[in-house]
């Protein structure tokens, strides 16, 4: 495998970051946006999908108010000022939960299940939350 | 080949740190290369010295600190994580003002750009969680 590399010589690998848990009720949809923030410093070449209650993290109109959890949604919408800009969602989770991409913060290109499995397989590191 | 391992769960509660433990142990074995271990979630629990199972029981904190010495292994505790969930080395301890730390021998805490570099040094990265 030929890796790219950066201006300062380092390797770009092709990481994906799989989200696919509801944002609240655990701390994985918090703790996996840390890891993505930390990692757009390091220059690689960056994913991110939304599979099962994972599309839930980009729902809009968050309120977390009763529950006194931060809403971290808003960060999100951050995410193109760290150049993570390839968001993608899962149709069948999209469709399963009644959700279309106007109801989500960020614009995501939606993928069908076989297109899902494509972007996998050109990945180099699959981070799974 | 060189590996990277993450490990997302804590001991006991869930068998991904054993079987994190077991793939380690077998890769290293077979004369891989493990290029750290990078403890995340409550997978940050796995490096407290403070752990007593019952004497019947596998010791999950003792097994990681052994199998570091015996192969110069890097086990990485995520800083973050650790913060929240009270993992505390003397330098964390000194920082954050606490009276006491609890990180198990071998270990060391550190920031989520070591689990980024393993990704990027290692052949494969392996995740074990739920």
């Amino acid at each position: 495998m030929t890796d790219e590399m950066t201006e300062e010589g380092g390797t770009v690998k092709r990481f994906l970051y799989v989200n696919r848990r509801a944002p609240y009720g655990s701390i994985y949809a918090l703790e996996s946006l840390e890891v993505v923030l930390i990692g757009a410093a390091f220059e690689q070449d960056v994913s991110m999908v939304f599979i099962d209650d994972g599309v839930y993290e980009l729902k809009k109109g968050q309120d977390t108010k009763a529950i006194d959890m931060k809403n971290f949604s808003p960060t999100y919408r951050a995410l193109e000022m760290y150049d993570v800009e390839k968001l993608y969602a899962d149709k069948e989770s999209m469709d399963a939960r009644g959700l279309t991409e106007d109801d989500l913060v960020v614009p995501v290109e939606v993928l069908s299940t076989e297109e899902l499995a494509n972007l996998m397989e050109e990945q180099d590191v699959v981070l799974s939350f | 080949m060189k590996f990277g391992i993450q490990v997302n769960e804590g001991p006991y509660q869930h068998q991904a740190s054993d079987t994190a433990y077991q793939f380690t142990k077998a890769a290293l074995e077979k004369g891989h290369e493990v290029f750290r271990v990078f403890f995340y979630h409550d997978g940050v629990n796995n490096g407290t010295r403070l752990t007593t199972p019952p004497q019947d029981d596998r010791n999950i904190v003792n097994r990681w600190s052994e199998l570091a010495e015996k192969y110069d292994l890097d086990l990485v505790v995520c800083v973050a994580a650790a913060q929240r969930r009270g993992i505390v080395d003397d330098d964390e301890a000194k920082r954050q003002g606490k009276d006491a730390t609890n990180i198990a021998p071998r270990f060391r805490i550190s920031g989520l750009g070591q689990l980024i570099e393993a990704g990027i040094q290692s052949d494969r990265l392996v995740v074990f969680g739920d």
